[in-house]
């Protein structure tokens, strides 16, 4: 198809009562890429996603995937989108390859055709070997890979995964990472993540949008942010010099594009307007320092998100002081 | 309601394939719920309970009705009604055993109670519910699948231990069944299955707005109990209340009023409902369930109601109990529909 944007979505919101967890959204999801959807908890990261499969209808707005408008023609939405939810649940009196042969069932797929499938992807997701054991028993991690395999059953163009990392150790992370990741490279499915574990993310998404109280404030590729935050004059440096001396300090002092500094252990760590790295490895090398420890933030998720999150909240508590506390009030009663 | 697309000019092939999609998820869920009740621990609870019941009211029947015919013998003034023996094995009790009759009505209603009370909760709990709902299935598919699976369950289980009942009484005592009484019994047996029906309906209600199994159990189970043991003593203190009859004066001017107020507040509970159906069913000596007057009664001869007759007295009964079934299930119905399903 010639459309290369699978997901759209045009002012989509969803208020419950005088609440709005979603509001005005706008959002656009190219076919074959990863995309996060980023936010703290309550932000309306799950109501979207309702939204997207049909399962609760928008306020205001539509959303479609694939053409097909989301609410009316959920029937159709739903054969090409897989959606892994949060704290997926598999019935635990029943095996891992019982709950994939109800699935695909219930998906219509011939009799004949369903072993093999699902045999085929439990061995993909690595869990062949506890196929026969009740889901019962399974750890997280092992819920979060038949998870996967479950939502590949109809074999969907586009996959919905809500807070998929919550609650996976290291190593179990890595693993179910690296999966997400070739269903984009290798099956060339779209992958619409959302999560509030920035890191993980980062690591494999093509873009990324922050969702905060309900709107997008900011959406695009994680360098793309990056750089927007740097020309918005944001820098953050981490320095650490041997000695630490009053000297130091003094040039610190002095420099007037520094907005801020604060000290954590030996390490200063620098905010400013201005990329400050070429001056300050210059007065240390001419004095006769010792640069220990030298690191720029700025352009990984973690400062993007802090920077835009900030920002929202500083309007917000600019437009009404008496809001704020009772909205992360609301954060916390939203997310059971 | 948003499963359901929009559009009321749809092709004919567009039809056919929905309705494939109904018939394929609904017999899929089906499959499954039949399937996981037929391996739960619960369904063997039920079984050994229902088995326990059968046995009891089988052995309290014959030793009832052979206590009820020595004492004929013994006593020459009152001869032993030997007519509708077969139907007997099941409204006699006996060594304190309650009949089969009475059993079921007391005990019937837990079966579909703890066939029906966390159906739709639990899987909200565990988080399946919302893994089924992304599928592309008709919503509705999972109410009606979960229904249609315990329903059928109920109706077997029914119907092989009234069966059993009487295969064991004929074995036992050597009383054959009429054709009427055949009928008679199976009749009764439909009733049953609509009454038991009636609860997993109610449970399945339960189940849909409540957020807890133990909520939608004890709530169902309250419900029963008050249907079972309460219902009865509210009804004669509302009639009371209207109606007096403290005096003699009272009795007699609102006696007739007190009484039908009475009956008619019992009818409500799906409880008195089923048993005043089955005493006419299963007794054909029964000729009234209302308040006779004597006037009425002159010149009647005192006879069996045939049959049809027995059905003609009951058919409001049936009725009543079908409506309650399908308004329980409907509200379950819609207010399902209706809900927003959420991980937790």
């Amino acid at each position: 198809m010639a459309d290369s944007t699978i997901i759209r979505t045009r002012d989509l919101t969803k208020a419950y009562g005088t609440k709005v967890a979603v509001n005005h959204l706008n959002l656009e999801i190219r076919r074959g890429e990863i995309f996060g959807l980023l936010g703290p908890n309550g932000a309306g990261k799950t109501t979207t996603i309702l939204m997207l499969l049909g399962l609760t209808e928008p306020t205001l707005g539509d959303a479609q995937i694939d053409g097909h408008d989301c609410t009316r023609e959920s029937m159709l939405v739903k054969r090409i989108t897989g959606y892994l939810p949060d704290n997926v649940g598999f019935y635990s009196d029943l095996t891992g390859r019982e709950n994939l042969r109800f699935t695909a069932r219930l998906n219509g797929i011939p009799e004949k055709e369903i072993d093999p499938l699902v045999d085929s992807l439990l061995e993909r997701v690595g869990m062949a070997h506890a196929a026969d054991q009740k889901t019962g028993t399974y750890s997280k991690g092992m819920r979060q890979r038949l998870g996967i395999a479950d939502v590949l059953i109809k074999d969907p163009e586009v996959i919905i995964m809500d807070e998929p990392t919550v609650g996976l150790d290291p190593e179990g992370m890595r693993e179910f990472l690296t999966l997400i990741r070739q269903l984009s490279t290798e099956d060339g499915k779209t992958v619409l993540v959302s999560s509030h574990q920035l890191y993980q993310i980062q690591q494999i998404c093509d873009r990324v949008g922050i969702f905060v109280d309900g709107s997008l404030i900011a959406c695009g590729g994680i360098g793309e942010l990056g750089s927007q935050i740097a020309a918005r004059g944001h820098y953050t440096l981490e320095i650490e010099a041997e000695p630490c001396d009053d000297r130091f300090l003094g040039y610190l002092g002095g420099l007037k594009e520094i907005t801020d500094i604060s000290k954590e252990g030996n390490t200063f760590v620098i905010s400013s307007t201005e990329d400050l790295r070429s001056g300050i490895t210059q007065f240390l090398g001419t004095h006769g320092y010792k640069l220990l420890h030298m690191h720029q933030k700025g352009g990984d998720l973690d400062e993007i998100y802090r920077v835009y999150f900030e920002e929202a909240e500083k309007e917000e508590g600019d437009e009404n002081d008496d809001r704020h506390g009772s909205r992360k009030h609301r954060f916390g009663r939203r997310e059971r | 309601m948003t499963d359901t697309a929009a559009g009321s000019t749809v092709s004919a092939a567009e039809k056919g394939k929905r309705r494939d999609i109904r018939y394929r998820s609904l017999n899929a869920l089906y499959r499954k719920e039949m399937a996981d009740h037929v391996t739960s621990r619960r369904f063997i609870i039920i079984l050994v309970l229902v088995i326990a019941m059968t046995v009891a009211s089988v052995y309290g029947a014959v030793t009832g009705i052979s206590a009820a015919i020595r004492d004929a013998a013994m006593d020459s003034k009152s001869a032993f009604d030997s007519s509708y023996m077969f139907l007997k094995l099941y409204t006699t009790g006996g060594s304190s055993i309650p009949s089969y009759m009475s059993l079921i009505a007391l005990i019937g209603p837990f079966i579909g109670l703890i066939l029906g009370f966390d159906s739709i909760n639990s899987e909200k709990n565990s988080g399946t519910l919302n893994r089924l709902v992304s599928q592309p299935i008709y919503r509705d598919s999972i109410i009606i699948g979960k229904f249609l699976a315990s329903a059928t369950l109920i109706a077997v289980m029914i119907l092989s231990t009234g069966i059993a009942v009487g295969c064991a009484g004929f074995l036992v005592s050597g009383i054959r069944p009429t054709g009427e009484e055949a009928v008679r019994v199976l009749i009764y047996l439909i009733y049953t299955i609509v009454y038991i029906s009636f609860w997993l309906a109610m449970a399945m209600l339960f189940s849909v707005f409540t957020r807890h199994a133990a909520t939608s159990a004890l709530a169902s189970i309250a419900l029963w109990l008050f249907f079972a043991i309460f219902m009865s003593l509210l009804a004669g203190v509302l009639a009371n209340a209207v109606y007096p009859v403290n005096t003699e004066y009272q009795q007699a001017f609102n006696g007739l009023n007190n009484y039908n107020l009475n009956l008619n507040l019992n009818r409500i509970s799906p409880y008195y409902l089923y048993s005043e159906a089955g005493s006419v069913l299963m007794n054909p000596a029964t000729r009234a369930i209302n308040a006779v007057s004597y006037a009425q009664l002159v010149g009647a001869l005192n006879g069996y109601l045939p049959l049809g007759q027995s059905l003609l007295l009951i058919w409001p009964h049936l009725v009543g109990l079908l409506a309650l079934t399908f308004a329980a299930f409907t509200i379950s119905y819609v207010g399902f529909m209706r809900q927003e399903i959420r991980g937790n």
